[in-house]
């Protein structure tokens, strides 16, 4: 699937959008780090929480649970929350 | 002003001339990191930066042991924490492979609570190991958790018991029981006489040590105060804010704390109170504690208004940085250079140091973003720097 790289995270992308494969949002996340190595961590925290900031989107739908599913002829969007100062 | 080029001393490094060890000033702020570097007279700066435009850099480090490697503790306001590692002095840097991260939601040492797991916020200071063991470090976060490497910074694991035990637990308490900029340990330090000679801070938490490597740690609190009304007793109401050990004594460490400025003599484990000698006026709260390389007698603080609601500002809007040559017995102020009025910033606990040269160089950053330097000690200042974001920390420190 395609997945939309916010600003914060294209120094690991180098581009706004790459691929990635995986059934579920974990999945998919997983095989970021595989392609980009340290993404991950900081996107979940060691407890496996989505970090405060971040925001996963999906077929226009938020994703808030890790393992919920994800078809391969879509979009995930990750965005990063309006934070800061 | 004296004329650095002309002095030397025996145990110091020349300032001035030609001498093969650059001096570099590396500056994390909120906003990114800094390197100043320096003359052989520390006359002139040349600026490199910035590093890391928007990441929130806790502490920059120089490995002392090759005098080239730099470890940066970096997170965004958007993302989880990180580290990053240059060994080209910062023309280059990568990422650590795996940040100090804490276990999942853990059993407690003796197995019998089930503790909460914690989450990294930021990782807030860095202490390169002994020098023995060129490739270890040590790392300390907010909330409180002791980190180890033993490759250079790329890769971090939990280090000693403190995590995870349910007693440091409980003395670490919770996000509220901290700093407001989150509960932090701080102020690693590695004994040079012994590897496995530690001590540590947490503020919340107190003073900590170690004699066998991490295996066990015990507090080391007699004599601190606490704030009126809390029991001493308890390490979870001690906030050091800033300890250092003495190169030249390894025996002697400073303590700026929340209640005052401390010396401790070992073996002895009695910490004495050497704020009492502050002017009245001034007080003797402040976040840096700085030590002379060469001489045990000398160190100097930075103290701050710790009145009423804690303004965190210089008494009266007149900064200062106060001089021991005496080991606490009596203070100077060394102002020359600095804001005679209104000047309401202050100097944050990893924001102070001194450089291994002769006589001493001292330099520090403030939360407006000043860079402030003196050759001679502290009897004179000057701002080298101005517009930087609020500075957290300010390393000097001498490249191969």
């Amino acid at each position: 699937m395609q997945v939309l790289i916010p600003s914060a995270l294209r120094s690991y992308t180098e581009h706004g959008t790459v691929e990635a494969r995986g059934e579920t949002l974990a999945a998919v996340l997983a095989d970021l780090e595989q392609r980009y190595p340290g993404i991950r961590f900081r996107m979940l925290d060691e407890q496996q929480q989505i970090r405060p900031h971040i925001r996963f989107f999906f077929a226009g739908e938020q994703l808030r649970d890790l393992t919920q599913a994800l078809h391969a002829d879509g979009e995930l969007i990750i965005v990063q929350a309006l934070s800061g100062g | 002003m004296a004329d650095n080029t002309q002095v030397r001393h025996a145990n110091g490094r020349r300032a001035g001339a030609a001498d093969p060890q650059q001096l570099v000033l590396l500056v994390a702020t909120r906003k990114g990191a800094w390197l100043y570097h320096g003359d052989a007279a520390r006359e002139n700066w040349r600026v490199d930066g910035p590093h890391f435009l928007g990441h929130i850099i806790s502490h920059l480090v120089l490995d002392p042991r090759d005098g080239r490697t730099l470890l940066a503790a970096a997170k965004t306001g958007h993302l989880g924490p990180t580290l990053f590692r240059s060994t080209d002095l910062g023309r280059s840097w990568s990422e650590a492979s795996r940040p100090p991260a804490f276990a999942a939601a853990s059993e407690g040492s003796s197995g019998e609570a089930s503790l909460p797991g914690r989450t990294v916020d930021h990782t807030f200071w860095l202490t390169p190991g002994h020098s023995d063991q060129p490739g270890v470090w040590y790392a300390g976060t907010s909330p409180q958790g002791l980190f180890r490497s033993d490759d250079g910074g790329v890769n971090w694991a939990p280090f000693s018991c403190i995590n995870d035990d349910p007693q440091y637990r409980q003395w670490m308490g919770g996000v509220q029981d901290g700093t407001p900029d989150g509960p932090k340990l701080h102020s690693i330090i590695v004994d040079p006489r012994d590897s496995d000679h530690l001590y540590l801070a947490m503020s919340g938490g107190g003073v900590h040590e170690t004699v066998d490597g991490g295996r066990s740690f015990k507090p080391l609190l007699d004599q601190l105060d606490v704030v009126e009304g809390f029991d001493r007793a308890n390490p979870g109401f001690h906030d050091p804010h800033c300890v250092r050990l003495c190169p030249s004594n390894p025996d002697r460490l400073y303590q700026q704390n929340h209640c005052g400025i401390y010396r401790l003599d070992r073996p002895s484990e009695k910490w004495l109170n050497i704020g009492k000698s502050m002017p009245a006026e001034v007080g003797d709260i402040g976040f840096p504690m700085v030590v002379h390389p060469r001489d045990a007698d000398i160190a100097w603080v930075f103290p701050m208004d710790g009145t009423s609601v804690w303004p965190r500002t210089s008494p009266d809007g007149k900064p200062a940085v106060y001089a021991t040559r005496d080991g606490g017995q009596s203070w100077q102020r060394r102002d020359s250079g600095l804001p005679d009025s209104q000047a309401w910033w202050t100097v944050k606990r990893q924001a102070m140091s001194a450089d291994g040269l002769e006589p001493v160089g001292l330099y520090f950053g403030t939360t407006s973003g000043e860079l402030w330097m003196s050759r001679d000690e502290g009897r004179h200042w000057q701002c080298i720097a101005r517009h930087l974001p609020e500075i957290y920390a300010v390393e000097a420190a001498l490249l191969a």
